[in-house]
């Protein structure tokens, strides 16, 4: 019985800890989003707030955001199913928030190491679009409507080209178990699975954005048609809940890229020097990258038409995944290169 | 609490959450709510499967119903703006139909239940495997070794069916504006666009 006790408590202590550094990290995500598109826009990008009177480089600015959401008042439309409405936002917390109890952070640095990790993390994504739907039909607006419908298209479209991106990730390590397909890239740069798998590891990073509705890929929020998609009619805390969500979601599609393609904890270096030894720092700086990209893009990119989202998903990505499966697969049994 | 008590627990709690949300499902008005609980029976569904330890089997009706399937569905119910149902479409001849079939998976169901009681069935416990036991593995050989042929006859007569449904339903619109992107692409400006240089207009304007 008290071990019982003792066990739950340890699992809660574990959780909260995940959840409040993801918490933070998107505080500090936000900031540091808007300072790098800030700098590819040549402005300063928030530059005010800081503690004590001290600006800091407007250090202080995602808790003033924060404050900000939370005392607004959440207004709810007419004729809105109030229900859902409230609901819709906490699905897609939640479901943000789950996948993270699958990922490895570091050597056993995990939640729950379980078999089907990898599929767990992608059912735990899939569901992630309910909530955009059920904000979106339970507003009852026109906008969040169609927000919704375009965000269902387009993550049901590329959750194909992303599943079988992954597909060839499984091939290659011959294991579901996520450490498991760490520890299949020990040893170096050159070991490690974006090499034999570039093309799926180009899909799925792009595959990740379409799936976060990221720039370029925004069409279900596309402020200049459909003035915010789906959350239009969300105001407060309920609007600051789908913007975790989305910040979450963003650094797990991140942290993914780097633990099935770019050996997760591992050194790029080989040997035995210190710079080789591996550690959660590999993990977050790679991580790291990965978020800057998002950035990158949506700096860089005007949003892509909606004909040539659906395009580029069906008729490009999904035949390169199915080609290259068949090519690993051949590395595979004929055992090719340091992978396999 | 021992752990097979809280099992059944939450045996008999999820389960009942899913014959609810099933029975909810056909009478429900609201199709959207309809589809929402359909969404809350397959969730509940793969909790039962997980607690009979079958997690692969859980996480994939999660992936593939939950998080594909219902999603199209719901797409659909959205496009199509249905209205509630009213009274007197209740009593249309679907369902005497659906009374029909509920009824003969009703008997099927209690003569199951006959074979079980009389000792027909096995009536074994639940088989615990070890913690290195993979049912991920399990279910690749299963369904790549043992039962290759059906498998593969199965995945074709599905990718028959997408075809011809795809074949019967495509048609090619007058009014649809597709352009080929590569065609696209390949436009040179200095095509279409004439630049013109044109003097600055004298007179009517501020004096500089």
């Amino acid at each position: 019985m008290m071990e019982t006790f003792i066990y739950l408590a340890w699992t809660m202590a574990k959780i909260l800890a995940i959840v409040l550094s993801i918490i933070l990290v998107v505080a500090y995500l936000t900031y540091f989003e808007r300072k790098v598109i800030g700098f590819m826009h040549a402005r300063l990008g928030p530059n005010r707030v800081g503690f004590l009177g001290f600006k800091l480089r407007g250090i202080g600015q995602p808790f003033a955001d924060v404050l900000k959401l939370l005392t607004k008042e959440i207004i709810f439309p007419q004729k809105a199913n109030k229900f859902l409405f409230v609901v819709a936002p906490m699905i897609t917390l939640a479901t943000a928030f789950a996948a993270w109890a699958v990922i490895p952070f570091s050597e056993g640095l995990v939640l729950a190491d379980i078999n089907a990790g990898l599929a767990y993390v992608l059912a735990m994504t899939s569901l992630g679009v309910y909530g955009v739907i059920i904000a979106g039909w339970a507003s009852n607006s026109k906008y969040a409507l169609l927000g919704a419908l375009r965000s269902a298209a387009q993550i049901i479209s590329y959750e194909i080209a992303m599943g079988f991106a992954l597909v060839g990730v499984l091939v290659a390590a011959g294991t579901l178990n996520i450490s498991g397909i760490v520890e299949g890239q020990q040893g170096g740069l050159f070991n490690w699975f974006f090499i034999p798998l570039f093309p799926l590891f180009i899909v799925y990073f792009i595959s990740g954005v379409a799936e976060t509705n990221r720039a370029p890929f925004d069409v279900a929020e596309g402020e200049s048609e459909i003035v915010a998609g789906f959350h239009v009619e969300y105001s407060g805390a309920a609007f600051a809940l789908f913007f975790l969500g989305e910040y979450a979601n963003m650094i797990l599609i991140s942290a993914l890229a780097t633990l099935l393609f770019l050996g997760g904890w591992y050194s790029p270096f080989w040997g035995d020097s210190w710079l080789a030894q591996p550690s959660i720092l590999w993990f977050i700086a790679k991580t790291s990258i990965f978020l800057y990209t998002y950035f990158w893009l949506r700096a860089t990119l005007p949003r892509y038409r909606y004909d040539q989202i659906m395009r580029l998903g069906w008729k490009v990505f999904i035949p390169i995944t199915i080609v290259w499966i068949m090519v690993v697969a051949v590395l595979k049994v004929y055992q090719i290169g340091p992978w396999f | 609490m021992t752990p097979e008590l809280l099992q059944q627990i939450l045996f008999y709690l999820f389960g009942a959450i899913a014959i609810g949300s099933g029975m909810a499902v056909v009478s429900v008005r609201n199709t959207v709510y309809s589809a929402l609980f359909l969404v809350l029976c397959f969730f509940n569904v793969a909790v039962l499967w997980l607690l009979i330890e079958a997690e692969f089997l859980a996480i994939i009706l999660v992936l593939v119903y939950v998080g594909a399937v219902m999603v199209l569905f719901l797409f659909v119910i959205m496009m199509l703006d249905v209205k509630k149902v009213t009274k007197s479409q209740l009593k249309s001849g679907y369902t005497r139909a659906a009374i029909l079939i509920a009824a003969a998976m009703l008997v099927e169901l209690v003569m199951l239940f006959a074979y079980r009681l009389q000792n027909q069935l096995p009536a074994d416990e639940l088989i615990r495997q070890g913690l290195e036991y993979s049912n991920v593995a399990e279910i690749g050989m299963a369904l790549f070794v043992d039962y290759v042929y059906p498998f593969e006859v199965a995945g074709v007569i599905l990718l028959v069916a997408i075809v011809a449904a795809i074949m019967l339903t495509i048609r090619k619109r007058p009014e649809n504006k597709q352009i080929d992107p590569s065609k696209q692409i390949h436009v040179n400006p200095s095509d279409r666009v004439r630049v013109v240089s044109m003097d600055a207009e004298k007179g009517n304007g501020e004096e500089s």
